[in-house]
């Protein structure tokens, strides 16, 4: 998601970065493509206005123009506000003094509270928490089934049974919950219009039951204008306490999480980011609007990394080029890590100057496929052919591709990908040599 | 469509709704009687936005419009209401095209992106057929998300129609293939195929959907007859990118706009339609079986902007 919006005011904020001096019509006459790019990214137009006003304000402000680089400190300026309309730093949910915590989850139809309903749990998991799931979506055929059957995939308790009221579903679960000791307790309520009476009474009655200590709605990140109506009535209705943005994977603009913090006030607690029930990811304002303007998001990409790469794995590795005995084996290794952090171009996604990455291609299943298929290849070697790969010929080399479902081709790129790496690393231990005292950052930050 | 229940006042009233809702600004803007300048413009721009049109599409108003000024036929903000009504109406009447049924059976796609309600309108479309006298099947050929298939069975039981099942988590393609064949076999006249929802962008996704796509071309020549895309009403811009990609990947011959219930009019379709030229078979204005009806661009225009006041 976003990459559209990131590249569009990249483009613009490039060409303003680029001028020594500004004037203010250099300064109007990029809010206004800021403006057609923001409202064609489905960030609502009250939204719009009250933003490009306030950049307006301060960019053309005399500090600005008269500083000596002009143009970035638009960017900053720019940056700053969209930081400030996202929310600041982030929100975290916190738990209650006297557990359990309950999160009642409500929203639209096929907004995807069920499925995020099992992420969450299955993130509070993850966080040493005991969480419990109850379904209290009666009115959707089948709704329970597929709660029941996904807190299996996620390893957490499930109540609901569809003859019951919801109200009855949710009372029961927090009772449960605080027999068993589990929190928080997550309700996954019927997905509805935010204009049906009849459905926001029900909603109104579990919030009096049970007295959720955060009422989350969730949001489709595919929606448009509406997003805010919604998001307004949903506040009106019940209150809420914070936004989940669901399918944020697709390559929607996201102009509808810009514009649901701005006019509710209400935080954006977690991100959707896949089908997967470990998609889920707390959202983090300031290093999305870094990502918006061009400046990389080395944070996300530093915790997927550490989150994906054990210590021990790196400590080996390093010993390994020092040693120079970087097999085969261990490249596979890397590349199963890699393949962990994610998808690849979400990753090139968070890197700075993403925009000196644009002559790559867009699509990168490809580069994603070939992860895959180094793998299968490497998978048909024999352990004698991945310590020394020089003992690989023809023959070898055919029976490996077939064992693979390759081609011979296939084998001799990895062969010679392999090599290259080898021949870098041991232009990396040089260096380290040389720098022995200093140390190179990034290095030892891996090895230590 | 005989067998579909007469639009008229359906549509309207869940289409009234949103008219009320989001349309406030539209219609006040419509019912003033400010002449003509460029602010009054630029800030028609701006909500004709708001309802999801696209910058182009309001491009288009907007120079017709100006067209308009320029002639004299148009100087005060409320006459700018009829042909507003008039635009949106020429815009989408090629848009508005029946189901293809005839063939033996029909074999129907629903296709889209997760939670835009292609199991619903699968279910509605059954029953509707089947309250015509046709023999329907149902195929439960979204074999990814927990309790697709027991929720597609559980509609199958309420509307009385027999749902084509695998176990869940096997090749949708297979489910497909079985469907088509007990289809013929049964002399059933139209088999409706419920796929799992997907992202667009996903590309290893949009390939299984070609190769069911595939496989049941092969296995029946000229089908499917209808691959639709369900398309949620409260899409914004991004709608277009579905229905291109869609479009791209398997072959759409027309949308299905759903949830117009809601405070959404769906101002996407305009984009969509004028971008790709896809027709809107299906629009579904309610919760309830007869709720899902045919497209018709005059009503749609007559609801979204009213003739009186």
């Amino acid at each position: 998601m976003f990459e559209t919006l990131s590249e569009r005011l990249q483009a613009i904020l490039d060409r303003v970065g680029g001028h020594g001096r500004l004037t203010e019509e250099n300064i109007e006459a990029a809010l206004r493509e800021v403006r057609i790019a923001l409202l064609e990214a489905d960030v609502n137009f009250k939204v719009v206005r009250a933003f490009i006003d306030r950049v307006r304000g301060k960019a053309v402000g005399q500090n600005v123009l008269k500083s000596l680089t002009p143009g970035q400190q638009v960017v900053k300026v720019v940056y700053d506000e969209l930081v400030e309309l996202l929310g600041g730093s982030g929100h975290r949910l916190a738990m209650a003094s006297h557990p359990p915590t309950v999160i009642a989850l409500i929203g639209l139809q096929g907004s995807g509270k069920t499925t995020t309903a099992a992420k969450l749990a299955r993130y509070f998991g993850t966080q040493g928490h005991h969480p419990l799931l109850a379904a209290a979506d009666v009115h959707r055929p089948a709704a329970v089934d597929q709660l029941k059957a996904l807190g299996t995939q996620v390893n957490v308790p499930v109540v609901g049974d569809a003859d019951q009221t919801s109200v009855d579903i949710c009372t029961t679960a927090v009772r449960e919950a605080a027999e068993r000791g589990l929190s928080p307790v997550i309700l996954d309520t019927a997905g509805r219009l935010h204009i049906d009476e009849v459905m926001l009474d029900e909603l109104r009655a579990v919030k009096a039951a049970v007295r959720p200590h955060h009422i989350l709605l969730v949001v489709d990140a595919l929606t448009g204008q509406d997003a805010l109506t919604v998001a307004e009535r949903f506040n009106a209705a019940v209150g809420i306490d914070a936004i989940i943005l669901s399918k944020t994977d697709g390559d929607a603009r996201g102009g509808a999480a810009l514009s649901v913090r701005h006019v509710t006030g209400r935080p954006i607690a977690f991100v959707g980011v896949g089908e997967k029930v470990d998609a889920l990811e707390p959202f983090h304002p300031d290093r999305l609007a870094s990502r918006l303007v061009g400046m990389g998001d080395v944070l996300s990409l530093v915790e997927k990394a550490q989150a994906s790469v054990d210590a021990q794995t790196a400590e080996d590795l390093v010993r390994k080029i020092r040693q120079e005995t970087f097999s085969l084996e261990d490249f596979r290794d890397q590349l199963r890590q890699v393949r962990n952090m994610g998808p690849l171009d979400q990753i090139l996604g968070m890197l700075p100057f993403g925009k000196a990455l644009r002559g790559l291609p867009k699509d990168l299943d490809g580069e994603q496929a070939d992860l895959s298929r180094f793998e299968a290849i490497i998978n048909s070697m024999t352990p004698g052919e991945r310590l020394s790969p020089q003992i690989i010929n023809g023959s070898r080399r055919t029976r490996i591709a077939r064992g693979s479902g390759t081609t011979a081709q296939d084998v001799n790129r990895l062969l010679r990908q392999y090599a290259q790496l080898r021949k870098m690393m041991r232009g990396l231990k040089g260096l380290e040599g040389k720098m022995k005292k200093g140390g190179i950052p990034g290095w030892r930050s891996i090895s230590g | 469509m005989k067998f579909l229940a007469s639009l008229t006042d359906r549509l309207r009233d869940g289409l009234r709704r949103s008219h009320e809702f989001l349309g406030g600004q539209l219609d006040e803007l419509f019912a003033s009687e400010r002449p003509i300048d460029d602010s009054l413009f630029e800030e028609l721009e701006e909500l004709l936005i708001a309802a999801d049109l696209g910058v182009l599409v309001a491009e288009d108003f907007k120079h017709r419009a100006r067209e308009e000024v320029m002639f004299g036929t148009v100087t005060r903000a409320d006459q700018l209401r009829p042909l507003f009504r008039r635009f949106i109406a020429d815009t989408l009447r090629p848009a508005a095209q029946g189901l293809r049924l005839e063939h033996q059976p029909a074999v129907i796609l629903m296709l889209g992106v997760n939670g835009s309600g292609k199991t619903t309108t699968s279910a509605k479309l059954a029953a509707q057929l089947k309250a015509a006298g046709r023999h329907v099947l149902l195929a439960a050929a979204d074999t990814f998300r927990a309790a697709a298939i027991e929720q597609l069975e559980e509609w199958g039981r309420r509307v009385g129609v027999e749902v084509i099942r695998q176990e869940s988590g096997s090749d949708p393609a297979a489910v497909a293939f079985d469907a088509v064949r007990a289809a013929t076999a049964r002399r059933a006249d139209a088999l409706i195929v419920d796929t799992a929802g997907r992202l667009h962008t996903k590309s290893n996704l949009m390939d299984e959907l070609a190769k069911l796509t595939r496989v049941v071309a092969r296995q029946m020549p000229g089908a499917p007859h209808e691959s639709l895309m369900v398309l949620d009403a409260t899409t914004g811009q991004n709608g277009l990118s579905q229905a291109r990609l869609f479009h791209q990947g398997i072959g759409l011959t027309g949308l299905c706009l759903t949830k117009l219930d809601g405070t959404a009019k769906g101002g996407i379709v305009l984009r969509i339609h004028r971008e790709l030229g896809l027709p809107i078979k299906l629009v579904g204005v309610g919760e309830r079986v007869e709720d899902l009806q045919t497209f018709d661009a005059d009503r749609f225009a007559e609801a979204l902007v009213p003739v009186d006041q």
